[in-house]
C-alpha cells in the first residue's frame, strides 16, 4: 500500500505540473523541448509572455557568478571544484544554444567573475586574480593569473568576495561581515552588540582597488562604503555611473528577541535592500536595519532597539527594499536592446532563496525585476523568472532544485542566470509576442 | 479544447490528491517511534526544537546548504552522545565537514538550557527526520556538563 501511494503521488505530481503548464496563460514554459537540455531535465522556468529560455550548461555544481564574452562564451566561477577546477569556459561551437566545449582552469573556489578591458577577473574567498584574454576571448595563461588583491579576511561567515568594475580602472570587492549583528557572541541570545563594531575596519563593506595593480591588500585599497553586512549581488550602473549593491539583511530577529518579534514578523524583517553607493557611503549595519513595512531605519535590538525606535540618521536609505531573507546573490542593470523597452536600464536581481523565514514558508528562488528611469526605481518589483525551486512546495520547504545566484548579459542582450545548487546555466531571451 | 479542459480537471483532482497524500505522509512523527522512548520527553523535545533549533536546522532537520549542518544521517547526531551534548552546550564555530559538504555558520552555545531540556531536544532529534537512536537522559547531560568548560 505504501509503495502504491508513493507511485500515485509521483503520478499526481507529474500530472500536477502538466496541468499548471496547460493553464498558465501568460507564462511561457520552456526547457523541455527536443534539443534543449539533456532531455533528463524536465524542469522549466516561468517567464513573462514573449520570453524563452534554454539550458546553456548544467552539472557544474556550485556555479556562482558568471560573465559572458563579446563572442558569447561564458566564464563561470565555482564554489566547489569540479574535476579540480574552479573556473569553466563554456563555448557553444555549433550554435544550438547549448555549450558543447567546457574548459576548466584555476584550482581555487570562489564567487566573483567579471570581464573588463580584455581581462577576466575571478575571486577566491581571500583574493582577486585576473587573466589576460586573447582576441578569441580565451584565457592566455590559465595557470598564471596576476594576483590583483590578496589577504582579505575570510572567517567562515559571508566569505564570498563578490566583485565588479567601473569604467575608470577601479575594482570593487565585497568583504562581508563575519557576523550576523556584531554581537559579542555571534548569534547568541542575550549577547550585546558591540559599539563601535570592531568588524567594520576590515569587513562589512565594499573596498575599492585599482584594477591593474598587483598584490594590493587593505593598505592599498580604500574602504569605499561601510555598514554593509554582506553583499553578493553588485553591479556598476553605467547610466548613473555609480555602484549599486544588494545587501543581505540580518537574520534571527525572533530567535534572539522572541519578545519583540514573532516568527511571522521575523520572516518578513528586515528588508533585503538595494543601495546606491558613493565613496564614503554608510548603510548602517549593524546598528540599524531597514523595516520595509514601517519604511524606517530601526535601531537594532542588540543596540537597545525595540522594533519601533528609529536610528541611523547618518546612514543612507535604500533605493529599494525587498521582503526579508530571500537572499539577493546577483544584480544586473540591463543595458541591452533585445528585451522590450520596459526592461532597459532596469535592475534584475537573482534571489537565492531564504532559510531564515522558518517556520514560515521559505521564499525566493527567482529572478526579480525593478524598472528604472533616470537612475531611480520607477515602479514596483515583479518576479521575472520563477520556478527555479521546481515547484511552489519545494520553494516553501527550502528544498529547491535550483538556486539562482549569478546574472550576466550576453552580447545579444540575452540574460544568463547561474544556479549554485546543481550548476545549471540558463540563457533567457526575448522571442517577441 | 474539451480535451484540455478535461486534462485540467483531472490535473486539478490529482493535485488535490497529491496534497492529501503529502499531508498524510508527513504525519507519522512521534506515534510511529520506538515504544521504549520516553514519550513525554519527545513531546517536550519537539517544542524545544521549534524554539531553539528549527530556524537554522529547518523544519525537516535538513539544515541549509553551506551554512547550517543537517541533523539527518550524520554521526554528529547518531553517534557519541557526549560529543552531541557538548555541541549543544558549547555551540560550534568554524568550517565543519559533514558527508563531504562544508558548513560555515556559527552555532551559539545553549548552556542556559536545563539538563532536562537538552535531554528532551536531543532525544527528539535522534528520533526524528528519519533518525532512530537511543534517548539522551538528563543524568547523561549532567555528567557531560560537569566536565565541559
Amino acid at each position: 500500500m505504501k509503495k502504491f501511494s508513493f507511485w500515485l503521488l509521483q503520478l499526481a505530481i507529474g500530472i500536477c505540473s502538466f496541468s499548471f503548464s496547460a493553464c498558465a496563460g501568460d507564462t511561457t514554459r520552456v526547457g523541455d523541448k527536443p534539443g534543449i537540455g539533456t532531455g533528463a531535465d524536465k524542469e522549466s522556468l516561468q517567464l513573462p509572455a514573449g520570453f524563452g529560455a534554454v539550458i546553456f550548461a548544467e552539472g557544474l555544481g556550485q556555479a556562482r557568478h558568471l560573465a559572458v564574452t563579446s563572442n558569447g562564451d561564458v566564464y563561470v566561477k565555482l564554489q566547489r571544484l569540479k574535476d579540480k577546477k574552479g573556473i569553466y569556459r563554456l563555448h557553444d561551437s555549433n550554435g544550438d544554444g547549448k555549450a558543447d566545449e567546457m574548459t576548466g582552469f584555476g584550482n581555487y573556489i570562489g564567487t566573483g567573475m567579471a570581464i573588463k578591458n580584455g581581462y577576466l577577473y575571478a575571486s577566491s574567498d581571500e583574493e582577486v586574480f585576473r587573466y589576460k584574454l586573447n582576441a578569441d576571448n580565451k584565457v592566455m595563461n590559465p595557470d598564471k593569473p596576476e594576483k590583483i588583491v590578496t589577504g582579505l579576511l575570510r572567517r567562515g561567515e559571508h566569505e564570498a568576495k563578490a566583485i565588479t568594475l567601473d569604467n575608470s580602472g577601479n575594482l570593487y570587492v565585497n568583504i562581508g561581515a563575519y557576523s550576523n549583528a556584531c554581537q559579542v557572541e555571534d548569534r547568541s541570545k542575550g549577547s550585546p552588540g558591540m559599539k563601535p563594531c570592531p568588524i567594520l575596519d576590515s569587513a562589512g563593506g565594499i573596498w575599492q582597488f585599482r584594477a591593474d595593480k598587483l598584490n594590493q591588500s587593505y593598505g592599498e585599497g580604500i574602504r569605499y562604503a561601510t555598514g554593509l553586512r554582506n553583499v553578493v549581488g553588485l553591479d556598476w550602473n553605467t547610466a548613473t555611473n555609480t555602484l549599486f549593491v544588494m545587501m543581505h539583511g540580518r537574520d534571527q530577529l525572533h530567535d534572539l528577541f522572541p519578545d519583540l518579534y514573532d516568527t511571522k514578523l521575523s520572516a518578513e524583517l528586515p528588508a533585503e535592500c538595494l543601495y546606491e553607493l558613493h565613496k564614503g557611503s554608510n548603510c548602517g549595519w549593524p546598528y540599524i536595519y531597514y523595516d520595509q513595512i514601517q519604511h524606517k531605519k530601526i535601531l537594532a535590538p542588540e543596540f537597545g532597539g525595540d522594533g519601533k525606535k528609529t536610528a541611523g540618521e547618518d546612514a543612507q536609505d535604500p533605493v529599494y527594499a525587498f521582503p526579508g531573507h530571500i537572499a539577493p546573490n546577483g544584480l544586473l542593470f540591463y543595458t541591452g536592446n533585445q528585451f522590450p523597452e520596459k526592461y532597459r536600464q532596469g535592475a534584475f536581481v537573482a534571489f537565492h532563496g531564504s532559510w531564515n523565514r522558518a517556520p514560515e514558508p521559505q521564499k525566493g528562488f527567482f529572478v526579480a525585476f525593478v524598472p528604472f528611469r533616470n537612475g531611480k526605481p520607477s515602479g514596483e518589483w515583479e518576479i521575472f523568472a520563477d520556478n527555479f525551486a521546481g515547484s511552489p512546495e519545494m520553494a516553501a520547504s527550502g528544498r529547491a532544485n535550483h538556486r539562482p545566484c549569478g546574472l550576466a548579459q550576453g552580447p545579444d542582450g540575452s540574460l544568463y542566470v547561474s544556479d549554485d545548487a546543481k550548476g545549471t546555466i540558463w540563457k533567457i531571451f526575448y522571442k517577441g509576442k | 479544447m474539451r480535451r484540455y479542459i478535461s486534462i485540467f480537471f483531472f490535473g486539478a483532482f490529482m493535485c488535490m490528491l497529491s496534497f492529501f497524500l503529502m499531508s498524510q505522509s508527513k504525519k507519522p512523527g512521534l506515534a510511529a517511534q520506538n515504544k521504549n522512548l520516553p514519550r513525554a520527553s519527545l513531546e517536550r523535545g519537539k517544542k524545544e526544537y521549534a524554539e531553539q533549533c528549527l530556524s537554522c536546522h529547518q523544519v525537516d532537520g535538513g539544515g541549509v546548504q553551506n551554512m547550517n549542518p543537517p541533523l539527518t544521517k550524520t554521526k554528529w547526531v547518531l553517534g557519541d552522545k557526549t560529543k552531541l551534548v557538548q555541541v549543544v552546550l558549547k555551540g560550534m564555530k568554524g568550517e565543519t565537514e559533514i558527508n563531504g559538504d562544508i558548513y560555515h555558520n556559527v552555532m551559539a552555545p545553549h548552556s542556559d538550557l536545563t539538563d532536562q531540556q537538552i535531554a528532551d531536544v536531543l532525544t527528539y532529534v535522534r528520533n526524528s527526520f528519519g533518525n532512530k537512536a537511543s534517548a539522551v537522559t538528563p543524568a547523561q547531560v549532567k555528567s557531560v556538563r560537569a566536565v565541559t568548560k
